[in-house]
């Protein structure tokens, strides 16, 4: 029980450090890609940075507009804050280690059906876009809330199915045996293109460049967050870089073999493979433009669904015909 | 299908092109330690020049606050007293302002000058906490040694 709490608590502050960090290293890495040199004024190579804004963000002014709903529009950032950590409950990110003279299992849950778990919990993120662009009686946020519905429901179909394809290879619903599963040999070798679909679904999955469409700055301001100040934009957007933590540690827990690595380091292999499609995150962000919105949904029913339909009926035509 | 896969490598060669930047150098100055190399006949602020001997070029013509398309320059000219004088001519400018908020810094100033006295030198940096404090005048404008402003005191104009 305390071990679950302690671990808990170090991996939220691991988590949140992570993230105000994470800021820090996408405004660094997009100016190296814009030939600028990003923000290096607040302390060594501008590293104090993130705590900067973030104690300008808690020091700002607490509004609130008028003719709102209040009780959802402050609920809202909480509940985009809340799922992004409480998907990481599930996650390994290593094995057992020995620590004071205990084992200690690096994963706060053990669930035996985790990935279930997971899906069902980071679909419930759409609700803080939701909510927020509802209750903030704004236009921009609305339709900023009413896009990112929709685009979270019909990328979560070929994402679920992609993922299903992985279950069927492995045969199993637990996280910590899927990653064991690929001790030599890396699910992306056998399934490549349904890594390829869930890296697609999960760019749509945290509303990133070039999915932003909920909060597109150019047509809707801000989108579901126009209205938000302060701390509550803040929590905003520490759900957002958690939820792109949470969907590259997915990804490396499915495809890239977890926790597993050359030598028996616990964290490290884990931060280093979630750092480098961190990475492919910022730099997807640098170089695509935001999709029109009719071409995105026509490009998750038309393209992505019918290509994860079909991959997922040869995965299965291999696993009981060929093997 | 062609046209799709193509559109699909558009995507893959476009992040090739995005991480090519990455390794170029950034083309960021850092303003206050470094500073860009401004090309010669850039437009500062304003200089009244002195001859190598010390006099003022100007003479008072006001042929410059006429010139003025934004009407920035107030000038008032005087008699050179015998044995006192400021310039070469009749007359010198016993006061001379210019409003560097209403300046558009176009040279026409620099160009109708019959002395080649008011000159715009490289300076760019013009802030001020007030209004006032942006009305040069005489003793600001006028170069404090024949030469200062960076034009060669022993030209003609």
């Amino acid at each position: 029980m305390i071990e679950v709490l302690v671990k808990g608590l170090i991996l939220v502050m691991v988590l949140f450090g992570a993230a105000a960090y994470m800021t820090f290293i996408e405004r660094v890495v997009l100016a190296l890609f814009q030939l600028r040199l990003g923000p290096n004024r607040v302390g060594p190579f501008g590293l104090l940075q993130p705590i900067a804004d973030g104690i300008k963000l808690l020091t700002k002014e607490r509004f609130q507009p008028a003719n709102i709903d209040a009780f959802t529009y402050w609920l809202a950032p909480s509940i985009s804050l809340f799922v992004a950590l409480a998907v990481f409950a599930f996650i390994p990110f290593g094995g057992t280690v020995h620590l004071f003279g205990q084992e200690i299992q690096l994963r706060i849950a053990d669930v035996n059906s985790g990935i279930v778990l997971l899906l069902a919990i980071s679909s419930l993120a759409v609700y803080g876009i939701v909510l927020a662009g509802w209750s903030s009686n704004n236009r921009y946020s609305l339709l900023g809330g009413l896009r990112g519905t929709a685009q979270l429901i019909s990328f979560e179909i070929p994402m679920g199915i992609s993922l299903l394809t992985v279950i069927l290879s492995v045969g199993t619903l637990s996280l910590p045996e899927i990653v064991e599963a690929q001790r030599g040999h890396w699910l992306i070798w056998s399934n490549p293109i349904s890594f390829l679909i869930y890296l697609i679904t999960s760019f749509a999955e945290t509303n990133r460049a070039p999915f932003d469409l909920p909060e597109a700055e150019q047509e809707l301001t801000a989108g579901y967050h126009t209205e938000y100040g302060g701390m509550k934009f803040a929590m905003f957007f520490l759900g957002e870089y958690v939820n792109i933590l949470v969907v590259s540690s997915i990804a490396v827990t499915l495809f890239f073999g977890g926790w597993l690595g050359p030598y028996d380091w616990p964290v490290i292999w884990f931060v280093l493979k979630v750092a480098v499609i961190v990475f492919f995150f910022m730099w997807v962000r640098a170089t695509l433009p935001r999709f029109r919105y009719d071409q995105l949904m026509s490009f998750s029913w038309k393209v992505l669904i019918p290509i994860s339909v079909i991959n997922l009926i040869v995965t299965a035509f291999f696993l009981l015909v060929v093997k | 299908m062609r046209k799709r896969l193509y559109q699909v490598w558009i995507y893959l060669k476009g992040l090739l092109i995005v991480m090519k930047y990455a390794f170029k150098k950034p083309i960021t100055i850092q303003y206050p330690e470094e500073r860009r190399v401004l090309p010669p006949r850039s437009r500062g602020r304003h200089y009244l020049t002195k001859w190598t001997d010390g006099y003022e070029r100007c003479v008072g013509c006001e042929l410059c606050a006429i010139v003025c398309p934004s009407q920035a320059i107030y000038v008032r000219p005087a008699q050179n007293e015998p044995g006192h004088a400021h310039s070469h001519g009749e007359r010198y400018a016993s006061d001379f302002q210019i409003n560097m908020l209403r300046c558009i810094y176009c040279g026409m100033c620099e160009e109708a000058c019959p002395t080649g006295a008011i000159i715009l030198s490289g300076e760019y940096e013009l802030s001020g906490y007030t209004r006032e404090d942006l009305i040069f005048t005489k003793e600001k404008l006028t170069e404090k040694y024949p030469g200062e402003s960076g034009r060669d005191p022993k030209r003609e104009i």
